[in-house]
């Protein structure tokens, strides 16, 4: 799996990669959001020289790789065309707590190639260890970024250069948020997603429903309500406390006993795991696990506070259509490719 | 006075974890926000409610020096006077030992002195910041070494690693609460009796507010027969105070909406059922069942969950008069 430092490029908009300047944070993004790493123990990760990738699999098959802030993108020996060809989303990081009108400058550099040689990638900037940053402060500074940046981009004739920018810190959920937008971006059937999603919602009383990635906690699709960051939160804790449990249950018998908990999200055994939670504010939590590491996860509402909610049968009946259709796209999406 | 009433003290040096850990356990806090706790000042008080008609009133004693001073000179009556618990708390990496020492048997004489009876309890704290393999072996011959200091006083201690940052906390925290209940063994006994109805791998018993273990059916089986061997065994020995912590997580993450939870139940990946609900006013209980491997579909499940459900609610009748005992 390793040392594949140009993407395939078959499934070329499955590539993201992240660049920025030494010490912005690009490693430590991938730490957090990839490999549960706490964010306190990013302090001790070290300076990364040579480009590494991250594959993760979920509905799509993804790899982030990361170049670190020092390399020399254009050196002729290195093979940066074909790199930019490849890739379905440019992500750049730029420190907020620091000094940052170097990084718009490269930020540009790199736009202006990477625009050339693929006109169709995701332009992603990520403004970001806001936690330093005052509430106020965060708007203004994201104005002046964007500010500065389109200047320059007008400076070196690039108009109409579609770029998103996101506010970040690994220290809350804002990261996962940008992430699960940039991801949403490469899955081409997302428009379907969000479909079969609304249908879901509009045929049972649920408020809010997520497909997350189990390992990651990134939200590959959602329904087209709004999100309210506080329910994100809670959905996505609701994964852990849920599998959590369920761990404490399985026995640590030898043959199984070298997974060290990190399965990809894929449990050892075949039943899928469910769980439900009925709350103070006549809500319910509700999680059904789904394929290739994803799981349902949604908000009920339950305003008549009926003990055993009737609708629940029903809900449970939806979402394993759901769950079929999701199957059959799956299958489907395969055979395209 | 019909309710009785437990007086904890919660004695160490500034520093060493004593709000952080009472933060945590008895007010929701989570690990990441005691770092907004300044330094206690003098003594402060807390009365909680525990299991209908028991009152704690944890005294946590600020430990700066000048504090401390008055505990034992001018206020030593009002402090050592009807202590039921004492909790003594030491930083494991703390720079100054002989004077944490010097602390301890101040407390320990007017203890002897004022509550002799009393328990005593000893956390060798912050325990996260030793290096694994080296935790068992200090943990022991600091508690030999305290041990030996506190003979001439006749307490025999009961010493627990912990760290706020692992469910250590918890299983200390389940302790020294489940040495003030009286009637353990009604909980114990109907315990077993409900567990005969249910035939479940496990059930657990938890104190509402704060998610202590208070009884479990496996704990009470080991105390019966000495050895056992069941399908437990090859389970994690810290699942108890895990599952607290869990769901002390759980509740601070709901806590966002504003609202706390009524039940959780999960279907697991391996054929096992959990069911935490509300037993009484004042515990919950959580049942995990092992399916047997069959072919039951979605429609009977819901109905066996109903069941479950239904049978809690029929316990309750039992706990709560165990809770009621004078
Ligand atoms: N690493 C680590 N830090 C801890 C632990 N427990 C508490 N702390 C930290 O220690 C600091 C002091 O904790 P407090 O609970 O205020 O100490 P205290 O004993 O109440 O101090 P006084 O009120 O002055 O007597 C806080 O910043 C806590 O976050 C632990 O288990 N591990
Ligand atoms: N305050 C804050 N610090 C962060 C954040 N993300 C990363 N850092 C810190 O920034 C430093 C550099 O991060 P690193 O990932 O090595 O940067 P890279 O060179 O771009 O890979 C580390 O000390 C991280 O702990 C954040 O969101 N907020
Ligand atoms: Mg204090």
């Amino acid at each position: 799996m390793e040392g594949m430092l140009l993407p395939n490029p078959k499934d070329s908009n499955a590539t993201i990669l992240l660049m920025g300047l030494r010490r912005g944070g690009k490693s430590s993004i991938c730490k957090v959001v990839f490999h549960n790493m706490q964010p306190l123990d990013t302090l001790y990760l070290e300076s990364t020289s040579k480009p590494t990738t991250e594959q993760f699999s979920s509905l799509i098959d993804l790899s982030v790789m990361e170049l670190p802030g020092q390399l020399n993108y254009f050196e002729p020996n290195y093979d940066s065309e074909r790199l930019f060809q490849s890739i379905g989303a440019l992500v750049y990081v730029i420190d907020s707590q620091d000094e940052y009108l170097n990084a718009i400058t490269n930020l540009s550099m790199i736009i202006e190639y990477a625009y050339k040689v693929n006109p169709k990638i995701n332009i992603e900037v990520l403004i970001h260890k806001i936690d330093g940053l005052s509430e106020d402060y965060r708007l203004d500074c994201q104005r002046d970024i964007m500010q500065r940046t389109g200047d320059e981009l007008l400076d070196l004739g690039l108009e109409g250069v579609q770029v998103s920018f996101y506010l970040t810190s690994i220290f809350d959920h804002s990261i996962y948020e940008a992430f699960s937008r940039i991801v949403q971006k490469l899955i081409n059937e997302l428009p379907s997603l969000e479909n079969m999603l609304d249908n879901l919602v509009e045929h049972s009383s649920i408020e809010k429903v997520f497909l997350f990635d189990i390992n990651s906690k990134i939200y590959v699709a959602t329904d087209s309500s709004p999100v309210d960051i506080q329910t994100y939160e809670v959905c996505a804790e609701f994964i852990d406390i849920t599998i959590d449990l369920d761990n404490l249950y399985i026995s640590e018998s030898p043959s199984n006993g070298a997974s060290n908990g990190q399965s990809n999200g894929e449990p050892t055994c075949a039943k899928e795991v469910k769980s439900i939670s009925y709350l103070n504010n006549g809500s319910i939590l509700y999680l059904k696990q789904m394929i290739r590491g994803l799981a349902l996860v949604a908000s009920i509402n339950n305003e008549d506070n009926d003990e055993f909610n009737n609708n629940l049968t029903l809900i449970d009946y939806n979402v394993n259509l759901f769950k079929s259709s999701l199957k059959k796209m799956w299958e489907n999406s395969r055979i395209q490719s | 006075m019909s309710s009785s009433r437990k007086k904890l003290l919660l004695m160490g040096r500034s520093g060493s974890g004593k709000s952080s850990m009472r933060s945590i356990i008895f007010s929701n806090y989570s690990a990441f926000d005691t770092r907004r706790l300044g330094a206690t000042i003098d003594v402060e008080h807390s009365h909680l409610r525990f299991l209908g008609n028991m009152t704690l009133n944890l005294w946590d004693c600020g430990g700066q020096d000048v504090f401390m001073d008055n505990y034992f000179t001018t206020q030593k009556d009002h402090i050592f006077k009807f202590v039921q618990v004492l909790i003594h708390v030491f930083d494991v990496e703390s720079k100054s030992i002989n004077k944490d020492i010097e602390i301890f048997i101040k407390s320990l004489t007017n203890l002897q002195k004022y509550s002799p009876d009393a328990k005593v309890f000893v956390l060798l704290h912050k325990m996260d910041l030793v290096q694994i393999d080296k935790r068992d072996e200090l943990f022991n011959i600091m508690m030999d070494k305290l041990q030996k200091i506190s003979n001439p006083y006749q307490f025999k201690l009961v010493g627990f690693p912990t760290s706020i940052w692992n469910e250590s906390l918890y299983k200390a925290w389940s302790q020294i609460v489940c040495s003030l209940i009286p009637n353990m063994n009604l909980f114990n006994d109907n315990l077993l009796k409900f567990n005969r109805i249910l035939d479940a791998e496990e059930i657990i018993l938890f104190e509402k507010t704060t998610f202590l273990v208070i009884s479990s059916t496996n704990s009470i089986r080991q105390q019966l027969n000495g050895t056992t061997t069941n399908s437990l065994d090859n389970l994690d020995p810290k699942r108890f105070e895990k599952i607290s912590n869990i769901i002390k997580t759980y509740k601070q993450s709901i806590s966002k909406l504003r609202t706390n939870f009524n039940n959780l139940i999960i279907k697991g990946s391996n054929d096992t059922q959990f069911f935490i609900d509300g037993l009484t006013d004042n515990m919950f209980i959580m049942i995990i069942l092992k399916d047997s491997p069959s072919k039951s579909g979605e429609y009977v499940n819901n109905k066996e969950e109903l069941i479950v459900l239904k049978n809690i609610k029929s316990a309750r009748k039992w706990f709560e008069k165990i809770e009621s005992v004078k």
